[in-house]
């Protein structure tokens, strides 16, 4: 249509919804209320076009597909899009979550409704962007792009110390970022080329893709988070407006596994092979580690956010095992936490909203008052938990499974993650839903109103949908996880008979 | 019709569950518990024609559940003669439960909640055990963990029932930690977790090691033994039973179905499901039969000294498991289901039978401020004497059948190996106390002097404190009384019997505990065995205990009944002729006394332990190593060193956005200066 492919439109559709917001005037209550119509709508029709899109795509298949591609400036670069079966479930996340973020920010969002929504909605195009870029330096800007409106995000609606959060988060990804840009360039000098199908074949030299992948780790285990580069994302968490720790969550650090999965580990197997213990032990460490920090949080914010990283431990640490379980769990991980973590933000959002406080403490025996809302908490509790039945299991058990056959020390400690999970999870529910309800200030709470069901109830449908009928996601990336795996092992084998035939 | 007795409960518990409050409460306890019955009369059906008149076994697959690679899991429902005695059993304790839980609940306020958790247990319960793979079955393993987690904790404003929830689900996790890397090592040795592919291979797998954890094992052995600890946390087995004693936070109702008559045996199921497994490693089924040995004695002793009546049954309950592991381990395996089965009736009985006292106490459940009770509850109590004679093994009930062939079965591998003798040792020690406790129990409750009426129930607080130095906590006591409290008011306290719906499924019971093994036994143990299992249960080829166990001498077989009549003996003594007698004894042995009555302090070692050591590690990770190390020297140091030194960098902070962009803006800019000015390439 109008000489632009499918996924032009669905990564360029939101930036249309932000232009017509701009031509609104928003100072005024309707004024506000119809930039959040025309950013809801915008929504809805996106993620209806990726449900069409998903509706063509033939899974279960190695090949990129709706590939689309145009010559850019100068030679070499070029305008390039296309998903395969492990970008293309991060598509349609995205675009699921986005109208259940507007939705949140409905009320909560009072001041400068026209500049947030606008935000959010560049911030759709560019994550979009990220998961259907076939080019690397469209990826890049896309990728380096996002940042900045997340920045805004936090840094205008934000809590009291978002500044030293933001901060945080722009010392962290800069430093990251960069070191990514040298390894393009690098990458370009050797190949002449930035087009991601012909780089994911090019044989780099394996001295040199030790550097070039530190060089895509740094920026990548930043956005994961791994320890120990994590502790930028409790802060920014807890500062974020309720959607934005659920874009966070739900997108933004799935970025990094992405990266891994679409980078790292084709293009640099000789070094990925080489990293993966480096991998395991960061992966462990954060899934013990950042626990038990878990267990002793005093706000239910950066409690969640630390979960995040142990569950993306469970993420590195499958996909550097490198078989079929492990790397499938290890992307439907991605998914589930995306639902999830973004599930218990809303969460936390819901009652954030009623009492304008994050402390545990300062709640308790809330089910008395709210008991759906008890309800829905406790599904995404122990979805969190990897409760079977739910989809947080199948991406552990997956994962965990997978990475048994790879390397049976690292299962063994990252399983430990199934008791500390449960310990923090339903000791932070206890604290805050269960007991007496003796506090004043919570005797007059209202049960979840029309909005926030209609926001959590998709959320719990799918969680469950996906925890017993997993397939729509494993079909999806089982033939390109499947080629991504013959082509390292072959890439191994070329290397290791290439270092016995030297003299 | 197996979709039918697995899915009502499900449907049941979305119903009671989702539409509670729209149907009301009335409408939801009908619903579940018509489901229930449903279910049940279909699942006696099933165990007619699977297991009694020689069906076909079935698996039917309902739906895939995941494929990733050689990895196929299915949704099936594996019906053979073992998944119908587990069905039998589950849903005909969980439909009286039901029933019963109408009388017992009718003053709670949230009972549609109650129901729903109830029959979201029994379909969590069922999907366990008609798995046909190791991932269905942990499924249902977490969901009955999940509903007894809930159920638990159902009075939810009371801390103890919250501290013991969870207790309950995590020390369950760590039997479930031990559980999963079972089933990943089965799928690493096999390429598959179903049931009938592994079983095909155990065979070959005997002997053959496997390179895992840095080390050579023998590949069945350690991943019977890395299963087996998924059993021991679910059956509350020695190390791992901490949670069980606790649970009895939760309503009686649920302790009688969930950690009597069912959930808790899911370890004892688990094992006779895997027999293809265990049976290829000796090592295994001697670890199997040694942990439950020491279950069957430790918790019995704990049991002598325990005042609270459901404590009692509790720790019963916990050393009963340890026989059926006994069973299983030396190889009886189809002894161990028979114990289970018969022990669902009576331990059920007793439970239900707590609760029926309990209920006639005005939710009093400390012993010591009952006694003379046989007259004013006389139905209760002729129920909980049929539940106890079955219990200690009197002679023709089903405890007598079940529970002496186990004893009987290890002396017989007691001629041959040192595990099977140390379980018969500790298990002919144990038949004593449990009789010992389980008469003190009848005794203190139904007998003597009538205590209830010299203590004035509405000081409760009063009552707490002078009890206090009896090391029960005074603030749980107040708690529980608050919270049972409600709608009861404080009233002269007038023991009466229970109504109907709780007695029905009292005499039902009491025909199972009186009945059950006489008529089962030549089925299920006895000569008819090998047809009735046909090969559910896998015996090897090495396996000939069930016929040696015929064999053994008369006194090693009359021995436990033996050791009965004398615990009675005792227990008679000290409880109706010389009340002084136990009491002397306590001030003589303070220490051991303190020791059993403390449960051998395995709550306060692992709460130093393990515990504590969390969440002070939790807290120095937090603040020493995100804190002081990772931020100080990281994004919080460069911050200081660059305010510190140039003011540049100073300049550039005034907006971090602009920053940013400006980044890059560089960064851009080299890309493109790159491709546009030649001589840079």
């Amino acid at each position: 249509m109008f000489g632009f492919g499918l996924l032009s439109w669905l990564t360029f559709l939101p930036l249309v919804g932000a232009a017509l917001i701009l031509a609104v005037p928003g100072d005024s209550k309707a004024g506000k209320n119809n930039i959040r119509w025309i950013a809801l709508w915008t929504t809805l029709v996106v993620f209806a076009l990726s449900l069409y899109a998903w509706s063509q795509f033939v899974p279960g298949v190695a090949d990129f597909q709706f590939v689309e591609q145009k010559s850019w400036f100068g030679s070499g670069l070029a305008y390039k899009m296309g998903v395969d079966g492990v970008s293309f479930p991060f598509v349609v996340l995205t675009a699921f979550l986005m109208p259940l973020c507007i939705a949140a920010s409905w009320a909560p969002i009072q001041n400068r409704v026209k500049e947030y929504m606008i935000a959010f909605l560049v911030l759709e195009t560019l994550m979009i962007g990220v998961f259907t870029a076939l080019d690397l330096v469209l990826f890049y800007l896309f990728f380096e792009g996002g940042l900045i409106p997340m920045f805004l995000i936090i840094g205008v609606w934000g809590g009291k110390r978002r500044i030293y959060a933001s901060f945080k988060f722009f010392l962290y990804t800069l430093a990251g970022s960069l070191l990514m840009l040298i390894a393009i360039l690098a990458m370009y000098a050797q190949t002449h080329t930035t087009d991601i199908t012909a780089l994911l074949h090019a044989r780099f030299d394996p001295g040199l893709q030790k550097y070039l992948w530190l060089a895509f780790f740094a920026s990548f285990a930043v956005k994961m988070p791994m320890w120990p580069v994590h502790t930028w994302l409790p802060d920014a968490h807890v500062e974020a407006p309720t959607a934005g720790s659920v874009i966070l969550a739900g997108i933004l650090l799935k970025m990094g596994g992405y990266g891994f999965i679409r980078f790292s580990l084709p293009m640099f197997p000789d070094a990925s092979h080489y990293f993966a213990p480096l991998v395991f032990a960061l992966s462990i460490i954060a899934i013990v580690y950042t626990s038990l920090v878990a267990l002793v949080q005093e706000d239910m914010k950066k409690l969640i956010a630390y979960s995040s990283v142990a569950h993306m431990g469970f993420v590195t640490m499958g996909l550097f095992a490198m078989n079929q379980q492990a790397v499938q769990g290890a992307v439907f991980q991605m998914v589930s936490h995306g639902l999830v973590s973004g599930a218990l933000f809303l969460c936390v959002g819901v009652v954030y909203d009623r009492l304008h406080t994050r402390e545990i403490a300062a709640y308790g025996g809330i089910v008395a008052r709210m008991p759906v809302y008890a309800t829905v908490f406790m599904i995404f509790t122990m979805a969190n938990v990897g409760l079977p039945g739910t989809s947080g299991f199948i991406g552990e058990f997956l994962s965990l499974i997978g990475t048994f056959r790879a390397n049976s020390w690292v299962a063994f400690f990252a399983t430990t993650g199934v008791i500390l999970s449960a310990a923090y999870a339903l000791y932070l529910y206890w604290r805050v839903v269960f007991g007496k309800l003796e506090k004043p200030s919570l005797s007059s709470l209202q049960d979840l109103n029309p909005r926030e069901w209609a926001v959590l109830v998709p959320l719990v449908l799918l969680t469950i949908y996906y925890g017993v009928h997993p397939g729509p996601i494993l079909d999806a990336c089982s033939g390109s996880v499947a080629a991504l795996i013959g082509d390292y092992n072959s890439a191994l084998a070329l290397t290791k008979t290439a270092a016995l035939t030297l003299p | 019709m197996y979709s039918a007795i697995v899915f009502l409960p499900l449907l049941g518990f979305l119903i009671a569950g989702l539409l509670g409050r729209k149907i009301g409460d009335r409408a939801s306890e009908i619903v579940t518990t018509t489901f229930l019955f449903i279910s049940c009369a279909l699942s006696w059906i099933t165990f007619i024609r699977v297991g009694l008149n020689g069906g076909s076994f079935s698996a039917p697959v309902l739906a895939n559940w995941m494929t990733s690679g050689a990895l196929q899991v299915d949704w099936a429902l594996r019906v053979d003669t073992l998944t119908a005695v587990m069905l039998v059993v589950v849903t005909t304790v969980s439909a009286l439960v039901h029933l019963y839980s109408v009388g017992y609940m009718h003053e709670d306020p949230s009972r549609s909640r109650f129901f729903a958790f109830l029959s979201l247990f029994t379909f969590a319960m069922l999907m366990l055990v008609t798995a046909d793979n190791l991932a269905q079955m942990f499924f249902g393993w977490e969901g009955v963990g999940l509903a007894s987690y809930l159920l638990i904790g159902f009075w939810y404003e009371k801390p103890s029932a919250n501290a013991a929830a969870i207790k309950a689900f995590v020390v369950n996790r760590i039997g479930d930690f031990g559980f999963a890397l079972g089933i990943f090592l089965v799928f690493m040795l096999t390429k598959s977790i179903s049931f009938d592919t592994i079983f095909a291979a155990a065979p070959g797998l005997a002997n053959k090691t496997v390179h895992v954890f840095g080390g050579d094992w023998d590949a069945m052995t350690l991943a019977c033994l890395l299963l087996f600890m998924g059993a021991m946390g679910k059956s509350a087995q020695f190390l791992l039973h901490t949670w069980l004693p606790d649970a009895m936070e939760g309503p009686t109702p649920v302790s009688a179905l969930i950690h009597a008559a069912t959930m808790v045996t899911a370890g004892v199921f688990m094992v006779a499901r895997l027999s293809p497994l265990f049976e290829q490693s000796e090592t295994a089924l001697a670890v199997v039969t040694v942990v439950g040995a020491t279950t069957a004695f430790f918790a019995a002793t704990v049991g002598l000294v325990q005042n609270d009546i459901k404590r009692v049954i509790a720790y019963s309950t916990c050393s009963q498991l340890g026989y059926m592991f006994v069973g299983l381990g030396v190889g009886g395996y189809s002894l161990g289901i028979f114990h289970l089965f018969t022990h669902a009736f009576f331990k059920a009985l007793l439970f239900l039978g707590a609760g029926s006292v309990i209920h006639a106490m005005h939710h009093e459940q400390d012993m010591r401020h009952m006694g003379g009770l046989w007259k004013k509850i006389p139905l209760t109590f002729a129920t909980m004497t049929v539940g106890t004679l079955a219990l200690t093994g009197f002679p023709l009930t089903a405890g007598y059948f079940s529970k002496d062939a186990i004893i009987e079965a290890a002396y017989a591998a007691g001629l041959h190996s040192q595990a099977g003798f140390y379980g018969y040792v500790l298990t002919v020690v144990a038949a004593g106390l449990t009789s010992f406790y389980s008469w003190r129990l009848v005794f203190m409750t139904f007998f003597g002097k009538a205590r209830w009426e010299e203590v004035d129930h509405s000081s409760a607080a009063a009552m707490a404190a002078v009890h206090a130095h009896d090391h029960e906590s005074p603030a749980e006591e107040v708690a529980a009384d608050e919270a049972h409290g409600d709608g009861h008011g404080h009233h002269a306290l007038d023991p009466h019997e229970s109504p109907n719906t709780m007695m029905i499924p009292l005499y039902v019971l009491s025909l199972g505990a009186l009945f059950a093994g006489l008529i089962f036994k030549g089925a299920f143990i006895g000569e008819g065995l090998t047809e009735f299992w046909r090969g559910s249960l896998y015996f090897g080829a090495d396996n000939h205990i069930m016929h040696e166990m015929e064999e053994i001498p008369r006194l090693a077989g009359l021995l436990p009944t033996l050791m009965m009549v004398f615990g009675f003996v005792v227990s008679f003594w000290f409880y109706i002729v010389s009340p002084r007698t136990p009491v002397r004894l306590a001030e003589r042995f303070p220490g051991l006394y303190q020791f059993l009555l403390n449960k051998w302090y395995f709550d306060e070692l692992y709460d130093a332990m393990f515990v504590q050591p969390a969440f002070k590690l939790g807290r120095l990770f937090w603040k020493g190593g995100d804190g002081a190390i990772i931020d100080r020297l990281g994004p919080d140091g460069i911050a200081a060193r660059v305010q510190d030194g140039a003011g540049w960098m100073a300049r550039l902070q005034t907006g971090y956005i602009y920053n940013y962009a400006f980044a890059m803006l560089i960064g851009l800019a080299a890309i493109i200066t790159y491709f546009l000015v030649p001589w840079v390439r």
